[in-house]
């Protein structure tokens, strides 16, 4: 381990890493562009200048390793000097436009040249201005701005797998493009807007609204996939301005898919704010205890076996577990959390959780992806798996059964059917030579391989191969990946009747054929509302108008997870509280204090009174949501030997559009243009 | 310097498609085997070199695009190197493609009258094409000749130690499709120093 002297300060530090990471060991800030944590180092902007002793000249402090015995001053006049001359070079070109640009209080070049800049210019010459480019609906572009970074440039090449921007031109020329200014297509674009350290790319939709010391800045968790995003929310009168990544090591790292960031405009509209009930074909308004007559009404005339509910995708374990215990003390076990009824084992947790964690990922020596397609489906954890291939010592096997998207590593295509596992276990496919050799495999099997037929067959038969491997002790890198965010909560929480479970049944085919008299929608939209029989009554309770409020007979409005506090647990089974950013509209109930009123009204009783005591209720009856942020281990549970095997389901992601999966992104007018701008092009 | 010849022509010069002759395939091929098989990239400048030879002296988007499948790069990777470097055009030039190096050792020698010449006697500004298409007039970066400074580069050959009136009569030979001396204008040989008189 090399010892250095930074400022008369000796430490000894790790070898390989460069002088600009020892100076921020210890605390030593110095200033930079280009150089990023989690990006190549390009050593171009010239801003980190050190001076070393035994050098004439300063020394790009991120692009020189430490070495034995080196003395580096941050602090000396020669170094002063050095960062004024290069400030005063990047500012001749650089626009004085800070008053009406976005970056504006947030601009390192805005900070820097406060803190190393000389405050008055030289230069009296024209200054160089650039054409802006059009590079999507997403991105707002104001090249001249630019200081040639390549911080988007190496992301793109790097993390974001989007090889379209680069940087044409030279000297004076460079100038910060894609071909043909064509848009860039990618779930994790969005994550230029955050790299960039100037105003030259700037969120579209955030464009002149606000200013960053305006914004209250919450913290919390996303929900548009099951990934479990950690972000940070910038509210200003209560109304959301902006999403931003928040760093997770183990989940997210620093960035955020596409819909994550700018699906918020969707909150806005379609809001159901109050209770409707239908009259010959038209909604009208009701009063809360109108609403309690109905249905007091309906729950006492119907039968315990006519009546179903379901509970939607992006649903916060609190209501989830209110809803069922509500259900519960009414005598009614008729309830369930898939809406695709995807395969799943009960009380199994490995059966339904990503069991390597997306950590993990980075250890593993193989991937085999079944009826997934993880960029559509959640494009952070695909940014993982790009990463393992990509710093994998050799090539980094990946195999595909079944139809994806294009992705952005290279992979083997099996089959397109579900025969693929069949044959790699018989070794009829060169795959199986790799899958051999692997001790850290991960098996990702999608809904798009659960949610059919033969989906018990098919996780069984993957079972069987993944148990044919010759396995490291104590991996467990059978994954099933989930892609809704309440989905791994409901399936903890046992939202789901038991008995439907064991038998097998087929409860939509119920619900489509009218054995179901009551259906009661808890922000379900995703069912085929066309095969809903008009006879069933339908009521939906939901935060925003869409398919399911559109069939239903009676809607009744909660608050949706902006307005609540709750827990969410992740695609790996990590519990993760979201925040509450605003304040729930008027006239609009929780939906755990809507469950306590109505049953006053109806005359069962609830256990719980607020917030806090259904909370410890559920965390005593489940106390594996209680741990935050924590994942506890699953061990594989015990397999069925799967006899005769009908390997001919073509196998499909269930998600075909990425821009719009739930009702927010679906009333989001910037994911319409998205899927309208990249959706007609594949 | 400001660029010329580095935008894209307008779509109605664009030709509709791009490929490869037969024979420029099969010296394609030859330049693959020179680079390691595991990074084709590093053929793209003699391929568009390639290219650009059998495009008449200009790259259009058809051939990026088409070279960038060839050697499975990115579209952007064989712009960024068709933009960075002075001898690849991204719009037709003339029959002779004068390149005028401006840079600092030609400078010194008296370039700036040597593109004044130029410009005077074709009619034309730097970075554009004359009207009857036979002259097209560049300022480039060094074209790494400086001994023999100054220096301009005419399609393939150079012409070096010029002077106004040596430049002058080398233009009239070419609008006269006369032959011309390649090379040293004052009749030295190679880099050899000047004797003087």
């Amino acid at each position: 381990m090399p010892k250095i002297e930074i400022d008369g300060k000796t430490i000894q530090v790790d070898s390989g890493i460069n002088i600009l990471q020892a100076c921020e060991l210890i605390g030593i800030e110095i200033p930079r562009f280009c150089y990023h944590e989690k990006l190549s180092i390009a050593g171009n902007c010239r801003m980190c200048l050190v001076e070393m002793e035994g050098s004439n000249k300063p020394v790009a402090s991120c692009a020189m390793p430490v070495a034995d015995g080196m003395k580096i001053k941050t602090k000396s006049e020669f170094v002063k000097k050095a960062r004024n001359g290069v400030m005063e070079f990047l500012l001749i070109n650089h626009p004085l436009d800070c008053p009406v640009c976005d970056q504006g209080g947030e601009c390192d070049l805005q900070d820097q040249a406060m803190a190393y800049g000389n405050g008055i210019s030289r230069y009296f010459e024209k200054k160089r201005a650039v054409k802006d480019k059009y590079i999507g609906p997403l991105i707002k572009t104001h090249m001249t701005r630019c200081i040639h970074c390549t911080r988007c440039v190496r992301f793109g090449e790097e993390i974001g797998g989007i090889e379209q921007l680069g940087a044409t031109g030279r000297g004076e020329d460079t100038e910060i493009t894609t071909f043909l200014e064509k848009s860039i297509c990618s779930e994790l674009s969005g994550n230029v807007i955050d790299l960039c350290p100037v105003g030259a790319l700037t969120s579209k939709p955030y464009s002149y609204i606000a200013r960053p010391w305006e914004l209250k800045k919450i913290d919390s968790i996303d929900v548009m996939d099951a990934v479990g995003s950690n972000i940070r929310v910038d509210t200003k009168a209560d109304k959301i301005m902006r999403i931003l990544p928040r760093i997770n090591e183990s989940i997210n790292e620093e960035w955020i898919s596409d819909k994550t960031r700018f699906a918020y405009d969707g909150l806005s509209s379609q809001r159901i704010d109050k209770p409707f009930v239908k009259n010959n074909g038209r909604f009208n308004e009701l009063s809360y205890s109108e609403l309690f007559l109905i249905l007091k009404e309906k729950f006492s005339n119907v039968k315990k076996s006519k009546f179903f509910a379901l509970i939607g995708n992006t649903v916060d374990c609190e209501t989830i577990f209110s809803f069922k215990h509500f259900l519960m003390k009414n005598g009614l076990y008729n309830f369930d959390c898939r809406q695709d009824n995807s395969f799943f084992i009960p009380k199994d947790r490995s059966s339904y959780v990503f069991n390597s964690t997306i950590s993990g990922i980075d250890e593993t020596d193989l991937c085999l992806l079944i009826g997934c397609d993880p960029k559509v489906e959640a494009p952070i954890l695909n940014a993982r798996i790009r990463k393992r291939f990509l710093n994998y010592e050799s090539q980094y096997p990946v195999g595909k059964i079944g139809l994806t998207s294009k992705l952005n590593y290279e992979s083997i295509q099996i089959s397109n059917d579900s025969s693929g596992i069949e044959m790699l276990l018989s070794n009829e496919h060169k795959f199986s030579s790799y899958l051999r050799k692997a001790k850290k495999p991960i098996f990702i099997i999608g809904q798009g391989a659960l949610c059919n037929k033969n989906a018990e067959k098919i996780f069984y038969k993957a079972r069987e191969l993944y148990d044919s491997l010759n396995i490291e002790e104590n991996w467990n890198g059978f994954n099933i990946l989930q892609t809704f965010s309440g989905r791994t909560g409901a399936l903890d929480l046992e939202f789901y009747s038991n008995e439907n479970v064991n038998k097998n049944t087929d409860f939509l085919e119920n619900i489509y054929n009218g054995s179901i008299n009551l259906l009661y929608l808890f922000a379900a939209d995703e069912i085929d509302f066309s095969k809903v029989p008009s006879t069933t009554f339908v009521i939906y309770q939901g935060h925003h108008g869409d398919a399911g409020a559109n069939r239903a007979d009676l809607i009744i409005p909660t608050t949706c997870f902006t307005e609540k506090q709750g827990i969410y647990i992740n695609v790996e089974g990590r519990p993760q509280i979201s925040a509450q950013i605003k304040s729930p509209i008027s006239n609009v109930m929780h939906s755990w204090d809507f469950f306590l009123e109505l049953s006053k009204y109806i005359g069962s009783k609830l256990d719980y009174k607020n917030l806090s005591e259904l909370r410890e209720l559920m965390f005593s009856k489940y106390p594996v949501v209680k741990n935050i942020n924590k994942i506890k281990k699953n061990k594989l549970q015990k397999t069925k030997f799967v006899r005769t095997f009908n390997a001919n389901e073509i196998l499909k992601s269930n998600i075909s559009n990425f821009y719009m999966t739930d009702v927010v992104s679906k009333n989001s007018k910037t994911m319409a243009e998205c899927s309208k701008m990249f959706l007609a092009k594949s | 310097m400001t660029s010329s010849f580095k935008e894209f022509a307008s779509d109605s010069l664009q030709p509709k498609e791009f490929s490869f002759t037969a024979e420029n395939l099969r010296e394609a091929k030859i330049v693959l085997k020179r680079y390691p098989k595991d990074y084709p990239e590093g053929a793209l400048m003699p391929l568009l070199t390639l290219a650009q030879k059998q495009s008449k002296g200009w790259l259009p988007k058809k051939a990026i695009e088409y070279i960038a499948s060839f050697l499975k790069v990115s579209e952007i990777k064989v712009l960024e190197i068709a933009t960075f470097y002075s001898m690849y055009n991204l719009s037709p030039v003339g029959k002779n493609h004068i390149e005028v190096c401006t840079t600092t050792p030609c400078m010194l020698r008296g370039s700036d009258d040597i593109l004044k010449v130029c410009e005077k006697f074709l009619n034309i500004n730097s970075g554009s094409v004359s009207k009857d298409k036979r002259f097209s007039l560049t300022e480039v970066e060094c074209l790494g000749a400086c001994v023999n400074a100054p220096v301009i580069k005419i399609d393939q050959d150079y012409f070096e130690d010029l002077d106004s009136k040596s430049t002058l009569n080398l233009l009239d030979c070419l609008a006269e499709n006369k032959t011309v001396k390649k090379g040293s204008q004052i009749m030295r040989r190679g880099t050899e120093p000047v004797r003087r008189k």
